[in-house]
């Protein structure tokens, strides 16, 4: 059913592991992903997205299992890899002792770039960043908003072809958000292929062509967003709360209304294919829930369905 | 931002050599950045590391030194306490300095301040971030022996030009410390091992022939001091110092030669332990 792109895959994993101890952080997850392919890694905090991101960038080492990026292994060929990626770690780590145009300048000195190329890079990039007006300002003077913006500018220094994305949005305004999907967008319009770890639905939705959910190591599930909600999910979704004292004993009288029927503390999910008829049939019961909402199934749901538990807690 | 990519693009050759997969040969944009670092910020830790031993210097040699007067240097010849133990001085501060920047400064840049973690997501190996601090170590330790050597001349304690060999014989003590340093560093995973580092520096200081000769001690210990590297760093500094050498130089050379060179291979065979855990 998937439409992959014809050509050998920029990133292929088989049965990728890594294990800290008696922990497994990765257990055994093998994916592909073509040239130009929006990607994510949903799943919870824990479920082994960063470990996995680590392992694409050659900065982790792998316990077992087979890895290669555009052609070659990382742990084998770490820096010429690196040379292609650009990454956006899920906690900044820009360079404190720098300011922050000589943040870009430095990194971009990392990847062996010459100053000719990168003093007009650094300045494009402070543009993309909105922070121009922060060039000579130290990196703890920015805001959390300002650092994340200043390490994904970071990130595009080298014009990667692959970038790693780690929790890209994470405490990030609305507007900043909408503006970063804006530019990813435009980087993938590009060409550039895109990795992105999120437990974010809406960041899933709109970014990704295709992902895989994972939770405690394993993927659980693989599609296109449209097409895992297909497959596990229904079209709709009504969310009925009764109060949390009533949530989970009034499930027993809706049994039979939608295809299936979820008691959550907070509310009762009842999946259906029509939602505003579902919601007919619990009032005709005589149930009276304090407030009813439908709407479509998005990947919480897909994700509630596959692990029975909630992706942000 | 960039030109359409094709699937061409994303087709790489496989480069076939040696530690293609831990150096990039980039080790200078690391000594570029520490440069640009402490000319930004921490210019000031640089002031404060030169004055130890110069600190040192002035409370025993001329402090302590009045009441020892002369002793007996390298060659036989007398000379005041302040002369016999300045370059001994001089070869801890680099031992100091060296282990150091290549033991604690290491950990917490790898660990707390998330540094090399950056640097290692670009194309740098961790072989060029090692190679880019060491190199940064030593010339720091350089300028250190160079402003001390300087306060030896301001104070009398330097009577021959060949004395100026100081300071590029104390480069060399301060590689053997920092390239196995970095070595021992790869297999500490807390602050508690840590401290080990300081409980056989802080001896090695006090015992290593560097404040009275090494004959007060009984045979066996002068044998286990010799083992050590202080000491040959000490004696090597202090033959310098008054231009006398014997067949000894060239064995305390000799020792961090292979000191070196043991601790750049324990150093590269635990890269990855290191820096990619």
């Amino acid at each position: 059913m998937l439409t992959h792109p014809a050509g050998p895959p920029v990133i292929s994993a088989q049965q990728l592991s890594k294990h800290y101890g008696d922990v497994k952080a990765v257990d055994g997850i093998s994916f592909e992903v073509p040239a130009g392919e929006s990607f994510g890694l949903l799943g919870p905090n824990g479920a082994g997205k960063s470990t996995t991101m680590r392992m694409i960038g050659g900065v982790s080492q792998r316990t077992s299992g087979r890895l290669t990026i555009m052609g070659l292994d990382p742990e084998d060929h770490g820096p010429e890899v690196r040379a292609h990626l650009g990454v956006v770690p899920q906690q900044d780590n820009l360079d404190e002792e720098l300011k922050v145009r000589d943040n870009l300048i430095v990194y971009g000195r990392y990847f062996g770039l010459p100053m000719s190329y990168l003093r007009p890079k650094a300045d494009e990039l402070l543009e993309f960043a909105q922070l121009t007006d922060k060039a000579g300002a130290k990196v703890d003077a920015l805001s959390g908003g300002m650092k994340r913006r200043l390490t994904i500018a970071r990130s595009l220094i080298n014009e990667p072809k692959i970038l790693l994305l780690d929790e890209p949005t994470t405490g990030l305004d609305p507007q900043a958000r909408h503006i970063l999907w804006d530019r990813l967008f435009r980087l993938k319009e590009s060409g550039v292929t895109l990795i992105l770890t999120t437990h974010y639905m809406d960041e899933a939705e709109q970014l990704c062509d295709r992902l895989v959910v994972v939770d405690e190591g394993r993927i659980m599930a693989e599609g296109s967003p449209a097409q895992l909600i297909r497959e596990h999910s229904t079209r709709e979704v009504l969310e009925l709360r009764f109060g949390s004292a009533r949530n989970t004993t009034v499930a027993d009288e809706l049994q039979g209304i939608g295809e299936r029927l979820e008691p959550l503390p907070d509310r009762v999910l009842i999946y259906a294919r029509d939602g505003e008829a579902a919601l007919e049939q619990v009032t005709s019961r005589g149930l009276k829930p304090i407030t009813s909402l439908v709407r479509r199934s998005s990947l919480e749901d897909v994700f509630l369905r596959l692990t029975g538990r909630s992706l942000v807690e | 931002m960039s030109a359409q990519l094709t699937r061409q693009d994303y087709a790489l050759d496989g480069s076939k050599r040696p530690l293609a997969a831990l150096y990039s040969r980039n080790a200078k944009a690391v000594v570029a950045r520490g440069l640009l670092a402490t000319r930004s910020s921490n210019w000031l830790i640089m002031v404060s590391g030169f004055f130890e031993p110069v600190l040192y210097l002035v409370s025993m040699g001329v402090g302590l030194g009045a009441l020892v007067g002369t002793v007996e240097g390298p060659d036989g010849r007398p000379i005041s306490y302040a002369a016999y133990i300045a370059p001994a001085l001089l070869a801890v501060s680099a031992m100091n300095g060296a282990v150091y920047d290549s033991t604690w400064n290491v950990f917490f840049k790898m660990n707390f301040a998330k540094l090399y973690q950056g640097m290692l997501y670009t194309s740098l190996g961790p072989l060029d971030v090692a190679i880019g601090e060491i190199f940064l170590a030593l010339l720091r330790g350089a300028l250190y022996a160079t402003g001390f050597t300087a306060v030896m001349a301001l104070m009398g304690l330097i009577t021959t030009p060949v004395a100026l060999l100081m300071v590029p014989a104390s480069v060399v003590i301060a590689f053997g410390f920092a390239s196995f340093g970095m070595g021992i560093t790869s297999f500490m995973k807390t602050f508690q091992q840590m401290e080990w580092i300081n409980f056989v520096m802080l001896p090695m200081f006090l015992f290593s022939a560097t404040f009275y000769p090494l004959s007060v001690y009984p045979q066996g210990i002068q044998w286990l001091i010799q083992a050590l590297p202080l000491w040959h760093g000490v004696e090597l500094l202090r033959q310098i110092s008054v231009a006398s050498f014997t067949p000894a130089t060239v064995l305390h050379v000799g020792y961090f030669l292979v000191m070196i060179a043991v601790g750049m291979l324990l150093t590269t065979l635990r890269l990855r332990k290191l820096f990619l855990r």
